[in-house]
């Protein structure tokens, strides 16, 4: 029996990790959508009015009605589209699954940008010891072959920077903060959320995603 | 069954009161413990050892943490009375959306403000005008951001207008909203509510001695 979908459009940016979480969330449920590719130094004029107040990717629109923020966005694909569900049933398991995503974006990937992208030394060193923590944080929780168990979930498609971004940060800038001697558990994780059949099917380039980060880093130590 | 409900708070927090209110609307019973912030309890390290702040709910031993999140789960363990996320999802993403954006911009703001040297004021009043300005239009005609029922965003941006009166007061400014005030003053008709924030005052004295004790001034 063919889903009722409606129409379901995304704006979003191939390198960004936010953009690509609703990716695979849309593409777990087979949800049918429209991909649009925004220029963030030339954002569309359907980008400005569907977010008008952050302007930024990703947005997801459903039937006309926009959405932003890409945790918010992935609690209303599991709301609207039942099959493979991406947040726990009960309460409490919920709670923790929030929780942990906002964890990943309030505090890990901040630290982990500002390790690798700022041009004072002391602040880097900071920000690394911060990433670190968060990092053993994470390794601490995750207690299945996935945070979502045996299948991915909320935290798992949140942490997916930590999978595939954050490497090709490491190679761009020669910074090692996702060691396996010192995170097992979240390094193994990351080979196997890299390799899921839907998130496979989902990730940028890398070798572009490097170059990308390469000429960041460059325009920041270049500014000193 | 017996259930066990504790919640570490801090009585000017914002972040407490919104879970003060939704254990209020829900009519739970609980055992309320006011933490000195400046000497965290073991529980509170032991409960929240990530953030290590207030409000932490204790649920039958098994701690939630984050504001948003606590008024969510109170929503979704206790639900036979006063729902507070809307039932339509794209009504809920909506007043997820913007509780984030309370917490992203309007905290933010604020703080620059209460817990900022003077230099660093313009900036953030210019901004948290902004941010006002768009929750009114947010708010439009509505009693409420739930529309007709007191909901999860009135339970989010309530426990702020308590503190308008310490950004004003600290900003030398007014914040010009007739609309949040006109909300406010019904929102505050609910027990829940008025039982649950804590006093203008009150809370201006707590900014007056972070602000000595911090050398802000």
């Amino acid at each position: 029996m063919a889903k009722e979908y409606g129409e379901v459009q995304l704006f979003g940016v191939g390198g960004s990790p936010y953009a690509r979480r609703v990716r695979i969330a849309l593409e777990m449920k087979g949800v049918q959508y429209t991909y649009f590719e925004e220029d963030l130094r030339n954002k569309s004029d359907l980008l400005l009015k569907y977010n008008p107040v952050h302007k930024k990717v990703p947005v997801l629109v459903h039937n006309g009605k926009p959405l932003a923020e890409s945790l918010v966005i992935l609690e209303y694909i599991d709301d609207t589209w039942g099959n493979h569900p991406i947040l726990p049933q009960q309460p409490y398991d919920r709670a923790l699954a929030q929780f942990w995503s906002r964890f990943i974006d309030d505090k890990c990937l901040p630290a982990i940008t500002k390790a690798a992208f700022t041009a004072n030394k002391e602040e880097r060193d900071n920000s690394a010891e911060e990433s670190l923590e968060a990092l053993q944080f994470l390794e601490n929780e995750l207690k299945h072959k996935f945070f979502g168990g045996e299948t991915i979930g909320l935290v798992d498609i949140a942490a997916g920077f930590i999978a595939f971004w954050l490497p090709a940060i490491e190679e761009a800038v020669g910074l090692k903060l996702l060691s396996c001697e010192k995170f097992p558990k979240l390094h193994k994780w990351g080979q196997e959320f890299t390799n899921h059949p839907v998130v496979k099917e989902n990730l940028p380039p890398r070798d572009k995603l490097v170059g990308f980060f390469k000429a960041r880093y460059a325009s920041i130590t270049a500014s000193k | 069954m017996a259930e066990e409900v504790v919640l570490l708070d801090f009585h000017p927090s914002m972040f407490g009161m919104r879970v003060r209110i939704a254990l209020a609307e829900k009519g739970v019973k609980y055992v309320h413990k006011e933490e000195n912030l400046r000497n965290k309890s073991p529980l509170l390290l032991q409960s929240n050892p990530i953030h290590k702040k207030i409000p932490v709910l204790i649920h039958n031993g098994k701690p939630i943490c984050e504001s948003l999140n606590i008024v969510q789960y109170i929503d979704e363990f206790w639900t036979d009375k006063a729902p507070l996320l809307p039932s339509d999802p794209y009504q809920r993403a909506e007043a997820r959306f913007w509780a984030d954006f309370i917490d992203k911009k309007v905290d933010e703001a604020g703080k620059g403000i209460w817990a900022s040297k003077v230099d660093q004021h313009e900036m953030a009043k210019k901004e948290l005008k902004e941010s006002l300005k768009k929750l009114e239009e947010v708010l439009g005609d509505k009693p409420y951001f739930g529309g007709d029922k007191f909901g999860f965003l009135d339970v989010a941006l309530i426990p702020f207008h308590q503190w308008f009166f310490s950004y004003e007061t600290v900003g030398s400014f007014k914040l010009d909203c007739p609309k949040l005030t006109a909300w406010a003053k019904r929102c505050v008709e609910r027990e829940s509510v008025s039982k649950s924030l804590a006093s203008e005052k009150y809370i201006y004295e707590f900014v007056l001695g972070h602000r000595k004790v911090s050398e802000l001034d």
